[in-house]
C-alpha cells in the first residue's frame, strides 16, 4: 500500500506495509535518524515527532496513521547551519549529554512553547515529563527551554 | 574555558545529526537477534531450529556448536558463554542467534524457536548461595558459588569495638539498579574481504572489546577492528561485552554482509548488566566525644550468573566501607556470590554507592546516639591531606572533603533546617540531612591504568586529535578538544576529531572509573606539547630561524614575532612526511606504592591513591497519607580537582545525583525466582523531570597536581551520597529508619505504621 504524507515539509510516497511502526519507517526507510527508539512501548519519549503539530510517540503510531498528515522531526526544526532556537539553547546551556533523548526532548519543548510561551520551571518540568533523560537530571534542560522561551518572546538572553 | 558551545558534540546532537551506533543501517544489512529461553537454571537438551529456518527471510540460526574459539567471555573471569550449549544460568541467557533479512523476519523467527530444557535446582539469594549445600551455579567450580571473598584488616576491630563506650549497628540492603541508558546495547559488524572483522558498537571499551571478541571466538585480535561513536549513555553498563561477541559471531556467518544487532528495552533489562544488589552489616564504635575507633562490616554482593566485574565491584565497595573517615581499627569482610539472577556488573558508583549508604547511615546513627550534630561529627572525623585512609594509603592527592562539608554547613538550606521543617504543610513532614562520599579514581593497584593519545598535523595544516576513550555522554571529547585547543593555541572549531577506532587510535583503557579525562587528558597534553615543539622546530627550518623557542604557534600558522615572518601550517604540512606530522604520548595513572598488609583476597584494583569527594544536602518532604517522598531541594559540594569545563563538571554532578536520587526513591530491578518483575520502562521507573528537584552544584576550590588542568575524575562521586542523604532526611522528618532502598511509598507507609504502633 502506498502511504503519502509530508516529512519535514517534503512530500513522500512510500510503498509499504501499513501495519509497520512509524518509527521504523521514519528511521529505516526515510533516514530520519534523529527519531530515536529507547523503549518501543511509549515510555521514554525518544521517538517523539510532531504530527500535524501535535507531539506524538512514533513507536506507537502505525504507518497508516501517517497518511495525509504532516510529520516534523528534529531535523525538520533546524540543522547545524541554521539551528532552531531550542537546538541552540540546548547546546549552549549544557542540556545535551549523551544526546540520545535530545531530539525528542527538543520536540517536546517546541510543543510546550507553542502552547505556553512563558512557562515557569514547574510548567517546563510538567511539559517534558513524558520524555526520559538518563544523563542530565533535567536541570539544564529546564534552563535551556526557559532561555529559548525568553528569546522567542523577544526578551534579551540572560547572561 | 568558555565559548558559545562548550561541548563540540552539543549542537550536532541537539540537531539530531549525530550518528550513534543505533543509527547504523549499512546497505544490505542483516538483522541478528538472540533467542533467550527464559529459564533461570536448566540443562539445554536441544534447540529446535528447523521451523525458524524454514521461514522466508531467515538465513541462519546459530547455536553453541557454531561458535569457534573458547565460547567464553568476561573481563577478568571468563565464565560467560557467547551462546549457551550445556546449561543456561539465568533467564537472560541466549542459546541461539538468528540472522534474518529484516526486522520482521527476525521477530517471527525468534517467536518460533524452542529449546528443550531440563530444570536444574537454582538459587536466588546470595546468602543461601554461600551455604555449603546450595545448588551450584557453575558446577565443579572450586570455591562453590563464592566468586570472591576478601578481607581488609587494620588494627584489631573486635578488641577495639569491645572497648568502645558507644557502638551502633545496622543492616542495609540496596537493590539491583539498571543503568537504563536510553540507547540500548547495539552495534553493527561485518567481515571484510581481507578477513578483518569491522565493528561499530555502543561501547565503553573498544580496545578491550577487540581482545574479548578475539578470545571468545578464536580470532587474531588484530583482525578485529572496533569503532565507538558517541554512546547514548553507558554508566558502566556498556563496559564489557554485551552485543559484541554475538555480533562478531553473526558476522562470521554472514558471508561478508553487514549485520546489525540492537537489543530491545526488555532484552536490555534481562540480559544487560546492572548494579549489584547488596546486603551490608555493620558495627561502628566511637568514643563519647564522637571520635571513631573501630568498624566491623560484612558486605555481600549478588553477582548473578556470571562474574563480569563482580570481584572488582566488591573490592571497591570494601575499600570505601569506612567512608572518608579516620578509623584506626577495621575489619571488612566481603563476598561476591553467584546466583541464578540476572548478571550484575559495573555501574556508576561501582560498589561505592552501596558502601556509602551503610557508612553514612552509621554516622547518622552515631550522631543521634551521642546527641551530636551529624555534620559536626563528620567534620570531626573526616580525612585530610596527608592522612592515612582506612586501607593504609596516605592521601597525597588533593583531599578537600572537609571543604565540601564546610560548604554545606554554610549553606542556607542547612542553616535554616529547623525553620524549614517547622513550616511543613499539613499532613507533611520535612527533614534536612547531609551525606558525604568519596570515590576512587582509576583502576587501582595491579592493573595498568593507561592511555595513549595521538595528535596529527594533517595535510591541510589542521590538527587532528585521536580520541581513544569513548564518550558515553559525559563530554570527555569536548573536554579533550578544549584541552588540545588550548595546548596547541588553535580555535576549537579548527580541530579535527577522530572518535575511538582501534585501527586509527592508540590503545587506551575504558571510559570508566572516573579515569577517562584524567588519564587520556594527561596523555593528550603531553602529545600536544610534543607536537607544538615539533611544529616550531620544523617551522624554524622554513623561516631560517636559529632559535625555535622564539617562534609562536598560532591559529593556522607559526610566527616569528622578532622578524615579522610567519609560515602557514598548511604549507609546512605539505613538505613533511606523515610520520613527521604525528605525535604520540602516553600516561599511566599513579598507584599507591605503600600498600599495607591489611588486605587479603584482593586480586586487581586495590588500593587506590586518588579520590574525589562530595558532600550532599537534601531537603525532603514526606506525605504522611501516601508515603511519598519528595526531594524538594538538593545541593552538592564537590572536590573533583580543578575544573576545566565548568558546564561539564555540573553536568556530571547533576546527572550523577539524579541517578543517585533514582536509587533512593524508586529504582528497583526486582526479581522473583530469577525473573525480573520490572522488565520494561513502565515497571522499572526512572525519574522524570517531575520526580527530581533542582540540583545545585558547587565545585570547592581544589587542585590535583597530577591531573590535566588540575582535575580529577568526577563522573561517579555524585552517585553515591543521594541515597544516604535522602534516607537520613526521611528519618529526620518522621523518625523512621529505612535501611532498605529504594524508599518507596510502600516502605515509608509501613515504617510510619510501625512507628505509630510503637508509640
Ligand atoms: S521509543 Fe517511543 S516512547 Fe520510547
Ligand atoms: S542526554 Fe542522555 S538521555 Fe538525555
Amino acid at each position: 500500500m502506498t502511504i503519502r504524507f509530508t516529512l519535514n515539509g517534503r512530500p513522500v510516497a512510500l510503498d509499504t506495509d501499513p501495519g509497520r511502526r512509524a518509527v521504523d519507517i521514519l528511521r529505516e526507510d526515510l533516514g530520519a535518524l534523529s527519531v530515536k527508539e529507547g523503549c518501543g512501548t511509549g515510555e521514554c519519549g525518544a521517538c517523539s515527532v510532531l504530527l500535524d503539530g501535535e507531539l506524538k510517540l512514533s513507536c506507537l503510531l502505525l504507518a497508516a496513521q501517517l497518511e495525509g498528515r504532516e510529520v516534523v522531526t528534529c531535523e525538520g526544526l533546524g540543522d547545524q547551519d541554521a539551528p532552531h532556537a531550542l537546538q541552540v539553547a540546548f547546546a549552549e546551556h549544557g542540556a545535551v549529554q549523551c544526546g540520545f533523548c535530545t531530539p525528542g526532548m527538543v520536540l517536546a519543548a517546541e510543543s510546550l512553547l507553542r502552547e505556553n510561551p512563558d512557562p515557569d520551571r514547574e510548567d517546563v518540568r510538567r511539559g517534558l515529563s513524558g520524555n526520559l533523560c538518563r544523563c542530565t537530571g533535567y536541570v539544564k534542560i529546564v534552563d535551556a527551554v526557559q532561555a529559548a522561551a525568553r528569546e522567542r518572546r523577544g526578551g534579551r538572553r540572560k547572561k | 574555558m568558555s565559548g558559545r558551545f562548550p561541548r563540540v558534540d552539543a549542537l550536532p546532537k541537539a540537531c539530531g545529526a549525530e550518528r550513534f551506533a543505533a543509527d547504523q543501517y549499512p546497505e544490505g544489512c542483516l538483522w541478528a537477534g538472540a533467542f533467550r529461553p527464559g529459564a533461570a537454571h536448566a540443562r539445554v537438551l536441544a534447540v529446535h531450529t528447523a521451523e525458524a529456518l524454514a521461514l522466508p527471510g531467515v538465513l541462519k540460526v546459530l547455536t553453541a556448536a557454531d561458535v569457534p574459539g573458547a565460547n567464553l567471555q568476561g573481563i577478568v573471569h571468563k565464565d560467560q558463554p557467547v551462546l549457551c550449549g550445556d546449561v543456561v544460568r539465568h533467564a537472560g541467557d541466549p542459546v541461539a542467534l538468528v540472522l534474518a533479512e529484516s526486522r520482521e523476519a527476525l521477530e517471527r523467527a525468534l517467536g518460533l524457536l524452542r529449546a528443550d530444557l531440563e530444570p536444574l535446582p537454582a538459587v536466588f539469594d546470595p546468602r543461601e548461595a554461600m551455604r555449603p549445600g546450595a545448588p551450584r551455579v557453575h558446577a565443579g567450580r572450586e570455591g562453590g558459588n563464592v566468586l570472591m571473598a576478601a578481607e581488609i584488616r587494620k588494627g584489631d576491630a573486635a578488641r577495639a569495638l569491645a572497648a568502645c563506650p558507644v557502638v551502633v549497628r545496622g543492616t542495609f540492603e540496596t537493590p539491583r539498579q539498571a543503568p537504563a541508558f536510553l540507547e540500548t546495547e547495539c552495534g553493527v559488524a561485518r567481515r571484510l574481504p581481507d578477513g578483518v572483522l569491522d565493528m561499530t558498537v555502543s561501547t565503553q571499551s573498544p580496545f578491550r572489546d577487540r581482545f574479548e571478541v578475539a578470545q571468545a571466538l578464536g580470532l587474531d585480535p588484530l583482525s578485529v577492528r572496533v569503532r565507538a561513536p558517541y554512546l547514548g549513555g553507558g554508566f558502566g553498563g556498556k563496559d564489557g561485552s554485551t552485543v559484541q561477541c554475538l555480533l562478531a559471531l553473526a558476522a562470521l556467518h554472514a558471508d561478508g554482509r553487514p549485520v546489525r544487532m540492537a537489543w530491545s528495552r526488555e532484552e536490555s533489562f534481562s540480559a544487560g548488566y546492572k548494579r549489584h544488589p547488596s546486603i551490608l552489616r555493620c558495627e561502628l564504635g566511637a568514643d563519647r566525644d564522637g571520635t571513631l575507633r573501630a568498624l566491623r562490616c560484612r558486605m555481600v554482593l549478588d553477582t548473578g550468573a556470571y562474574a563480569h566485574l563482580g570481584g572488582e565491584v566488591l573490592e571497591l565497595g570494601m575499600e570505601h566501607m569506612a567512608g572518608p573517615y579516620r578509623v584506626p581499627h577495621i575489619l571488612v569482610r566481603g563476598f561476591c556470590v553467584y546466583t541464578n539472577n540476572p548478571v550484575s556488573g559495573a555501574m556508576r558508583g561501582f560498589g561505592v554507592a552501596q558502601a556509602t549508604f551503610c557508612a553514612e547511615r552509621m554516622m547518622d546513627r552515631l550522631a543521634a546516639k551521642l546527641g551530636l550534630d551529624p555534620l559536626e561529627l563528620r567534620l570531626k572525623n573526616v580525612l585530610g591531606p596527608g592522612e592515612e585512609n582506612a586501607c593504609g594509603v596516605r592521601l597525597t592527592g588533593s583531599t578537600e572533603a572537609r571543604a565540601c562539608l564546610t560548604a554545606l554547613r554554610d549553606h542556607p538550606f542547612w542553616a535554616s533546617r529547623r525553620e524549614w521543617a517547622a513550616q511543613a504543610p499539613a499532613r507533611t513532614r520535612r527533614g534536612v540531612a547531609v551525606a558525604l562520599a568519596h570515590n576512587a579514581m582509576g583502576y587501582g593497584g595491579g592493573l595498568p591504568d593507561m592511555a595513549a593519545a595521538k595528535v596529527e598535523l594533517t595535510e591541510e595544516g589542521r590538527f587532528r586529535i585521536y580520541c581513544a576513550v569513548s564518550d558515553m555522554g559525559q563530554g570527555n571529547v569536548g573536554g579533550h578538544a578544549a584541552m588540545a585547543a588550548q595546548a596547541l593555541n588553535q580555535p576549537r572549531e579548527e580541530l579535527d576529531i577522530v572518535l575511538p577506532d582501534t585501527e586509527r587510535c592508540h590503545p587506551s583503557g575504558s571510559s570508566a572509573a572516573g579515569r577517562t579525562t584524567y588519564t587520556f587528558g594527561n596523555a593528550l597534553l603531553k602529545a600536544c606539547a610534543a607536537m607544538a615543539d615539533k611544529v616550531r622546530a620544523r617551522a624554524a627550518l622554513f623561516l631560517l630561524c636559529d632559535d625555535p623557542s622564539s617562534l609562536v604557534l598560532e591559529s593556522g600558522r607559526v610566527i616569528w614575532p622578532d622578524a615579522c615572518k610567519s609560515v602557514s601550517l598548511a604549507l609546512m604540512a605539505r613538505f613533511l612526511p606523515r610520520d613527521d606530522r604525528i605525535s604520540v604520548a602516553e600516561f599511566a595513572m599513579p598507584v599507591a606504592r605503600e600498600v599495607s598488609g591489611a588486605s587479603r583476597g584482593f586480586v586487581l584494583g586495590f588500593p587506590h591513591l586518588l579520590f574525589a569527594y562530595s558532600a550532599h544536602l537534601a531537603r525532603v518532604e514526606l506525605d504522611e497519607l501516601t508515603g511519598r517522598v519528595r526531594v524538594a531541594d538538593y545541593f552538592a559540594a564537590t572536590d573533583g580537582g580543578g575544573v576545566v569545563l565548568p558546564q561539564g563538571f555540573e553536568q556530571q554532578i547533576q546527572g550523577g545525583a539524579a541517578q543517585g536520587l533514582g536509587l533512593a526513591l524508586m529504582e528497583d530491578c526486582a526479581s522473583r525466582d530469577g525473573r525480573l518483575l520490572t522488565p520494561d520502562l513502565s515497571t522499572y521507573l526512572v525519574p522524570t523531570a517531575l520526580d527530581l528537584p533542582e540540583i545545585g552544584s558547587l565545585a570547592v576550590p581544589s587542585h590535583e597536581s597530577s591531573g590535566p588542568g588540575g582535575l580529577k575524575g568526577v563522573g561517579e562521586v555524585a552517585m553515591d551520597a543521594p541515597l544516604p542523604a535522602v534516607a537520613s532526611a526521611v528519618e529526620q522528618a518522621a523518625g523512621i529508619r529505612l535501611d532498605a532502598a529504594p524508599l518507596t511509598p510502600e516502605r515509608v507507609l509501613a515504617a510510619l505504621r510501625r512507628a505509630r504502633k510503637n508509640t
